[in-house]
């Protein structure tokens, strides 16, 4: 990419230069172009409409569980149903919400922020796309062939950490689980290549003078959350592969009937299932760093403690995986040495919690809608991060393991925190990849009902934890002081689902009606902002040249340009 | 946490504002459950206090620094970072872990490595989809869903400790008032103990998801004053009652399928898939806590369990009304 | 469309801005992720050893020493065939190059006739007992990368032959023999835990 005037994007002979855009050709045409487009900017929003699809599809998951469990002995649904609704919510949520709408994010941003034309492998990002895509339709075919010749099946019903020996033959008949194994295997293969495409993009595809210490903090985030996919989304594919192995070839590996261990499932899960969780939230964390100094307009403080901290939770968070088997039967020595490293992530994670607020002290803060949605996370995501270290206090995680308690504070995390971060980042780019802006009243509205019933709804969630409801039940006994608390919660849902109504609403209208956004309409300094809006195919006419962290900012300050902070352009390392 | 509290405030849940029901952790009547409540009191205080002074200065900065409606549009001073800031904000949170962390492990090591003494009753349990069964070895006593154990006074100790494994997939042990959960693995044996400090029957249920009706998976533990554990243990350790105004019944239950999966001590029915019946008509309770034990309820469960239980493993043998109603007659004498 | 003019890069920088081969780095990172996958698997090798309490136990297996030999030594002829790419001695790469791939394919057929014995003559299957679940998935994955390595090789081999290959593709090759040593790094191990420790 250094050398030749205009490379080419995607290295594919320049077919997609000569289309204008989306628009003009038959409905066909169009159609066609989005399936077998390589280009990074329509991928992410592939990923994201994908996302925002199954978005609405966990929800109304969601919705069916809350009502289910507004009544004691309620019978909305049936236990089988009950058990497999809240499976596919937690599955689809997980992997075909959270991951794409990350990824999506990413496969757009990342290119324009470095001042590139594509990612490293558009090939490989198209084929990621497309592995992801269709697990997701893989794992809700199972509604369809999951049946199978015992009777058993429809979807899976086994929870979505899937505990052995329940998924073994000989308690979950049917395919269901054979859909689940294989569409995480599948989904799996598109988030490894889609990290190989992403750090390939931050170390090798940088405009000139963007040095390692000159890319975006979102970068960097994005680099070390995709180091996390390689070595931690791997062992669930290997895994799965065990699993199915197990199911198809008469395998032992989880069959315990055999000698095989339920135990070393649960291992193999939760090294996938924890560094999972910093998957996600860091690039909530990339969002946050390009949001929060924007509408504080301050440079982020503390970049390198920024880096360090990214870095760090990266790889304290591959130690903490049995913080999730507190109750499993581990040694008091293994049990101690989780509680450990598990509240050692909080350190990291404060610094950078630090860090915004201090880049926020002294600032002009102006409160648009993505900065509201940004001040909501870092709230939530305190808390979020205190029941967590609440939590990794064995002897009461004894207590509060598998509980509503828990439920509470996963949904802080990836509600509170990671969706807070991800509506911030919608409002926030919106704008570049449409060209027309989010309608504010609409997202104002949006914020505070989905603000109230987030509180509503999770705040309250952790008491019946804390007065005994184990989570996965499809109903509960009348006389447990859990129902009136049941209600309230389901209550919350509610609201939430409005919210996520008017957004859907809110993205239509203004894609099509919304107000002309102009290439920078919220005054940023990181490269994407230099483009027109929506981007053309190439991104950028001519290679951009970079002297600082924020090339806009140089821009437009001539007389107080940022410091280059390091050694000069163009010279070379990595 | 805001709503919470006004939620809570506003009343009506008055039960659940002073976190003291049959279920609450919070409640505590035993050494494992009290130790827990006290560090939790302790953790959480900690957590609180971090959340007022970070929130505090989340919502003053996001306050003090909102853009001014008479504000000339000019950039703020630019400021890129401090070293010293950065260090000092680290060591606050590192000295926080290390306290948290000495405090934890010490609890770990006194529940879990916590000695057996000499008088301590020892029992086994074993999960099944979707009911428990519990052994006491040194007795020789099985039963099922129902656990009985001796109060444990500060003055003269006599704690349970049990030995958890499972039959088929992975359950979870979990009274909240008494002790925390500990799961039931299949192929591996956990312990757990408790020592309750006040009569009672105290309820809880599995808490790991085992299929389909985990949910009905409920536990009670009955905690007897020593004579009542005695006199107990006594009744239990009787092969089943012989009354032969029900032999019908009897003959109804062997000839059936009834005995290939379930047991009655002196009897042929040796059957070990299901509870043992042994000693039915005491307990409060049928299909693990699902219906309440009445002569009505046994029959409907002998008829179609899917009626009460759906997905439990017991099958209905599609028995006439009258076969049923031997049978149940029959069971309800097995006290 | 408006674009805020950016400052565009001179001539003067270009030849001193250099990054790293996005080849090189796709292919570290996917090594990164094999490597993960393959721990996973010889975790579960190993806590399952001795764990099998029926059914042919691994005193059956038998020192795979000349297989091993065949595999290694691919690792030396590929090297050789890289270099001779450099000296753009394309006669030379094709012999090393096919010499790599016939060590491979040897290997491959080592393993197979090792699993026929294993099968036919101590009915060792993959749902015979742990230990033929555990060694069957791990060779087996072991040897499924292999298939796709020669795989690959043979197309390289076929664009040589056809002149399609040329000196300037020496970086896709390395990339390419760098996933070969992996394959043979991992043999390494896989040799370790199941012939060494493991019998």
């Amino acid at each position: 990419m250094a050398e030749g005037s205009i490379p080419v994007p995607g290295g594919l002979g320049g077919a997609e230069v000569a289309r204008p855009d989306a628009h003009g050709g038959t409905w066909l045409e169009t159609l066609h172009s989005w399936v077998v487009t390589v280009d990074h900017k329509k991928l992410g929003v592939l990923y994201v409409l994908y996302a925002l699809l199954f978005l609405v599809v966990g929800g109304i998951e969601a919705l069916i569980i809350r009502i289910q469990l507004f009544f004691p002995d309620n019978h909305f649904v049936s236990a089988e149903t009950f058990n497999r609704v809240f499976t596919m919510h937690g599955t689809t949520m997980i992997f075909f919400v959270a991951m794409p709408l990350v990824f999506g994010f990413g496969n757009y941003l990342i290119p324009l922020m470095l001042g590139v034309r594509d990612m490293a492998f558009p090939r490989l990002n198209a084929f990621s796309f497309w592995m992801s895509a269709f697990g997701g339709l893989l794992l809700y075919y199972s509604f369809i062939g999951g049946v199978g010749l015992q009777g058993a099946g429809s979807a899976p019903d086994v929870g979505w950490w899937a505990y052995a020996p329940l998924t073994a033959r000989a308690f979950s008949r049917g395919h269901s689980t054979d859909y689940w194994a294989l569409s995480l295997i599948v989904s799996g293969f598109g988030s490894i290549g889609a990290a190989i495409n992403f750090i390939a993009t931050a170390f090798c595809m940088r405009c000139k003078g963007m040095t390692l210490f000159r890319m975006p903090l979102f970068v960097w985030l994005y680099v070390v959350s995709s180091g996390l996919v390689l070595v931690a989304v791997s062992p669930l594919t290997a895994a799965q592969v065990m699993l199915t192995i197990d199911r198809y070839l008469g395998g032992h590996f989880f069959d315990t009937q055999a000698g095989g261990s339920a135990i070393v499932w649960a291992h193999f899960f939760w090294i996938f299932g924890h560094p999972e969780v910093y998957v996600l939230v860091l690039p909530a964390f990339a969002i946050m760093n390009e949001v929060v100094p924007v509408f504080s307009r301050k440079a982020i403080f503390g970049y390198p403690a920024m880096v360090a901290a990214s870095v760090g939770i990266g790889f304290v968070s591959l130690g903490v995986w049995a913080h999730h088997m507190f109750t499993i039967g581990m040694t008091s020595i293994s049990n101690a040495f989780f509680v450990l490293s598990t509240m050692l992530v909080g350190i990291p994670t404060g610094i950078k919690i630090f860090n915004w607020i201090a880049t926020m002290w002294g600032g002009k803060i102006r409160y648009r809608t993505p900065m509201l949605f940004a001040v909501g996370f870092l709230v939530q995501f305190l808390i979020a991060g205190l029941t967590g270290i609440i939590l990794s206090v064995a002897p009461f995680n004894w207590q509060l393991h598998n509980s509503y308690f828990v439920i509470a504070h996963f949904h802080y995390v990836i509600v509170g925190g990671i969706l807070f971060a991800i509506f911030s980042g919608i409002y926030y780019w919106f704008p570049k990849v449409t060209g027309r802006m989010l309608n504010e009243t609409l997202g104002k509205w949006h914020f505070w009902l989905f603000v109230i019933g987030f509180h509503v709804c999770f705040d309250v969630m952790h008491i019946p934890g804390i007065l005994g409801m184990p989570r996965s039940i499809y109903t509960y006994e009348a006389d447990r002081g859990w129902t009136m608390l049941n209600q309230i919660v389901s209550f919350g849902a509610l609201i939430q689902g409005i919210a996520i109504a008017i957004l859907v609403y809110n993205m239509v209208h203004s894609c099509l009606k919304g107000r002309e956004a102009g290439p920078d309409p919220w005054d940023a300094w990181t490269l994407e902002w230099a483009t027109p809006s929506p981007p053309p195919p190439y991104n950028f006419a001519t290679e951009p040249l970079v002297a600082s962290r924020r090339p806009l900012w140089d821009l437009k300050h001539p007389d107080d340009p940022d410091e280059p902070l390091e050694e000069p352009i163009g010279v070379s390392q990595s | 946490m805001l709503s919470a509290a006004v939620v809570l405030a506003a009343g009506g849940a008055e039960r659940a504002l002073a976190l003291k029901t049959d279920t609450s952790i919070f409640s505590p009547v035993s050494t494992p459950s009290s130790s827990i409540y006290s560090l939790s009191l302790f953790v959480l205080a900690i957590a609180a206090g971090i959340f007022v002074v970070v929130g505090g200065l989340i919502v003053y900065t996001a306050v003090r620094f909102r853009q001014q409606p008479n504000d000339d549009d000019s950039e703020p001073p630019q400021i890129f970072g401090s070293n010293q800031i950065e260090l000092s904000w680290t060591i606050i949170p590192v000295l926080i872990v290390v306290v948290l962390f000495l405090a934890t492990a010490r609890m770990i090591f006194a529940i879990q490595d916590a000695p057996k003494p000499a008088a301590a009753v020892e029992v086994t349990a074993i999960g099944h989809q979707f009911w428990w069964e519990f052994r006491y070895p040194a007795l020789h006593i099985t039963t099922a869903n129902e656990l009985h154990i001796p109060v444990s006074p500060t003055g003269d100790p006599r704690p349970t400790f049990m030995k958890l494994t499972s039959a088929d997939v992975i359950h979870s042990f979990w009274v909240p008032r008494l002790a925390g959960k500990v799961d039931l693995v299949p192929n591996r044996i956990n312990e757990l103990w408790m020592d309750p400090h006040a009569p009672g029957v105290y309820v809880g249920q599995c808490a790991q998801f085992c299929g389909v009706e985990h949910a009905k998976m409920l536990l009670r533990v009955s905690v007897d004053t020593p004579d009542q554990f005695a006199a107990w243990v006594k009744r239990e350790q009787q092969p089943g009652v012989q009354d032969a105004s029900i032999a019908a019944g009897r003959q109804e239950f062997e000839r059936q399928a009834c005995m290939n999966c379930h047991a009655i001590a002196g009897t042929p029915a040796h059957g070990q898939f299901g509870p043992d019946l042994t000693h039915l008509a005491s307990r409060k309770t049928i299909a693990a806590g699902a219906a309440e034990n009445t002569t009505e309820n046994l029959e409907r469960w002998i008829a179609d369990p899917d009626q009460i239980k759906p997905g439990s493993l017991m099958p209905s043998m599609h028995l006439t009304p009258d076969q049923v109603r031997e049978i149940t007659a029959y069971l309800n004498t097995l006290q | 469309m408006s674009t805020i003019p950016m400052a565009h890069a001179s001539h003067a920088v270009d030849s001193d801005w250099q990054l790293p081969s996005r080849g090189r780095v796709g292919m570290l990172s996917l090594i990164l992720a094999e490597s993960a996958i393959f721990v996973i698997f010889v975790v579960a090798y190993v806590y399952n050893i001795g764990k099998s309490t029926y059914g042919p136990q691994p005193k059956v297996l038998e020192l795979p020493i000349l297989n091993t030999i065949f595999l290694l030594s691919s690792s030396a002829t590929i090297m050789m065939a890289e270099r001779a790419l450099v000296k753009r001695a394309m006669a030379a790469f094709s012999a090393w190059w096919g010499l790599t791939i016939a060590l491979g394919a040897i290997f491959l057929l080592g393993t197979a006739q090792e699993w026929r014995k294993l099968i036919v003559v101590d009915h060792l299957t993959i749902s015979s007992n742990l230990f033929g679940t555990t060694y069957y998935s791990l060779v087996g994955l072991h040897a499924s990368h292999v298939i796709v390595g020669l795989i690959m090789l043979t197309a390289v081999l076929i664009f040589a032959l056809t002149g399609a290959l040329k000196p300037e593709h020496t970086e896709k090759v390395e990339v390419l023999a760098l996933y070969w040593h992996f394959v043979d790094a991992v043999w390494v191990v896989v040799f370790t835990v199941v012939y060494v420790i493991g019998r």
